[in-house]
């Protein structure tokens, strides 16, 4: 399993229930189930992921992000997750509110733009980075609100979310003391736990 | 337990080749939901595939409103046409017979051999007509299950179905939640709306007004409201195809090229819709026809749980996937939505796909890649109790 959900895993606790926004393959959801007996369900529009849950006995709900969660009720999951597709969605601060409308806890996780390899590359290129984690050019890219460690703490901040957890790691999703020092210059990936 | 007769000689990949349909009798009363009980009633099915030593693979193929027990493969060598959703049923295909026991019947009130308006009323000794009572979604149920304890099948694998098939899937885990661990709900709708409902009214004003109708006992005068039936199906069809599907298909082609100035068929899709209901009258009794969209209208299974469907489906025990097709304007990928949000909000297990497929609500019946892709991903993922 990637090692964001690794990381994710172990802020959720047994028999709670979960709603996975941009699920991928299913393969956090199906670890859940196993391993916590989780009731989860995913929402994905990428078809071969879609098949790819269905093959691993995920729920899975073909739903574009983009629409809102009008269709879930309040409070109606124990945690709201949403990893690497914060930075894809039209209006990232509306999907947090959803997400904390439908859910007690909300697990986030993004690419860290003020990751210093993002820095470097802009300073001595001149140009939009791109990476190996980000590797879209910047008029084809799905990811069209990059933000930094820092610019989503201030989010948080104005919004008045308390955080519970908060980490970041490396693009191997491996932690360090320099990360842990100087998150918003060493984490290539933020991972957030945040309730209202 | 046997398998439906097969011949190696019709076999075609993916076919489950000859098949025999065969007749069940239930000579018990049955109370219907309308308050009339049938003294007795057979229903015809097939059956593809073997039941497993466990009793484990059985699964129930519904079908929609103009549909039978001949499913798949063919009836005879020089059968042109394989059943009505071979596309899904077969050795390899979606709901693979090389694992799965497929039934497959044809519905009470039905016009394919099953009991229905054409059947002979014993108080009478003539064609029940008009008389036969009026049949619901869960009438069907109730008699699905005697064929299912009559073929000693413990629970069903899956409950399978598109459109009022799809009804019949969810009404099924409803009534039957310990019988149903897999229900596959396509193209259906929790229950029809007003528009649904006034053409289904339409189709039976078409019939009813048939002077060859007869108020239902046209077979002792030998006949058969043909332009009725043919109009309900050619309104029927429509609802069937999309704006999209008719103007790939037929455009505004003419038939002869040139207009003609008068009122005969011109356009080539004024002749396809002809042709389709003059072949379906031929085919189909009027009868059954009135009572099957009856049966849809009546469709409503949140009815009785104060209108709450999440209440209604709180009550299944099975996993279900629900697909739906952007195309479909008659059970719109919006109304299957509904089934899913109320799976959600009763916190069941249910996967949703939206298929896109230019065909419309007929798109259920066809072979369109991602759709049986996710339907044989989901039949493969289905734990089958004594299979290793």
């Amino acid at each position: 399993m990637r090692q964001d959900l690794q990381t994710i895993q172990q802020w959720i606790r047994p028999d709670c229930s979960v709603l996975d926004l941009g699920c991928g393959d299913g393969a956090l959801l199906a670890h859940l189930w196993e391993a916590k007996n989780v009731v989860g369900y995913g929402l994905e529009i990428d078809q071969d992921k879609i098949l790819e849950c269905i093959k691993k006995n995920v729920n899975v709900i073909e739903q574009d992000l983009d629409g809102g969660l009008g269709n879930f009720e309040n409070d109606s999951f124990d945690v709201v997750i949403m990893t690497q597709a914060l930075q894809a969605v039209h209006y990232p601060d509306k999907v947090i509110d959803d997400m904390l409308r439908v859910g007690k806890e909300c697990i986030i996780t993004f690419p860290n733009f003020g990751y210093w390899g993002c820095r470097l590359y802009l300073m001595t290129k001149g140009r939009m980075p791109v990476s190996k984690q980000l590797p879209y050019t910047w008029y084809n890219t799905p990811n069209i609100h990059l933000c930094t460690f820092k610019d989503f703490e201030a989010l948080c901040h104005r919004k008045h979310l308390k955080i519970l957890n908060r980490t970041v790691v490396d693009m191997h999703f491996r932690d360090g003391v320099l990360m842990r020092l100087f998150p918003n210059l060493f984490g290539e990936v933020a991972v957030y736990h945040v309730t209202k | 337990m046997t398998s439906a007769l097969q011949t190696p000689a019709k076999q075609t990949k993916g076919s489950v080749g000859i098949v025999q349909p065969r007749l069940f009798r239930y000579d018990h009363p049955i109370t219907l939901q309308c308050g009339k009980t049938l003294p007795h009633y057979e229903l015809v099915y097939e059956t593809y595939g073997t039941l497993n030593a466990a009793k484990s693979n059985a699964v129930l193929v519904c079908h929609a409103l103009s549909g039978h027990h001949h499913a798949a493969g063919f009836h005879s060598e020089d059968d042109k046409k394989p059943g009505w959703w071979d596309a899904c049923i077969g050795p390899g295909k979606a709901i693979d017979t090389n694992r799965f026991y497929v039934v497959s019947l044809n519905n009470l009130g039905g016009c394919h051999g099953s009991t229905g308006p054409n059947s002979v009323n014993p108080d009478t000794h003539k064609p029940y007509g008009p008389d036969f009572p009026i049949v619901t979604v869960r009438d069907w149920v109730n008699s699905q299950l005697t064929l299912m304890q009559h073929l000693e099948i413990p629970h069903w694998a899956a409950v399978v179905g598109g459109s009022l098939g799809g009804m019949q899937a969810m009404q099924w885990s409803i009534d039957f939640p310990d019988l149903v661990r897999n229900a596959v709900v396509i193209a259906a709708a929790p229950k029809l709306s007003a528009q649904n409902i006034a053409f289904n009214e339409v189709a039976r004003k078409a019939i009813l007004s048939d002077p060859d109708f007869r108020e239902g006992h046209y077979y002792e005068h030998n006949t058969y409201p043909k332009i009725g039936l043919s109009l309900a199906r050619m309104l029927g069809h429509i609802t069937y195809l999309s704006d999209a599907a008719m103007r790939e298909k037929f455009g505004r082609e003419l038939r002869d090229g040139a207009k003609s100035f008068d009122f005969d068929v011109e356009f080539q899709v004024e002749s396809y819709l002809n042709y389709q209901g003059e072949v379906f009258s031929k085919n189909f009794d009027a009868n059954t026809y009135l009572l099957m969209t009856r049966a849809l209208d009546y469709f409503d299974p949140a009815e009785e749980f104060d209108h709450d469907l999440r209440l209604a489906l709180a009550q299944a025990q099975a996993r279900f996937l629900v697909m739906s097709f952007t195309t479909d304007w008659r059970f719109s990928p919006e109304r299957s939505q509904e089934i899913v949000q109320a799976l959600l909000a009763a916190r069941k297990q249910v996967s949703y796909a939206d298929i896109e497929c230019p065909q419309g609500h007929d798109s259920f019946l066809l072979d369109v890649p991602r759709y049986t892709n996710l339907f044989k991903a989901y039949m493969n993922s289905i734990e089958l109790d004594g299979e290793h």
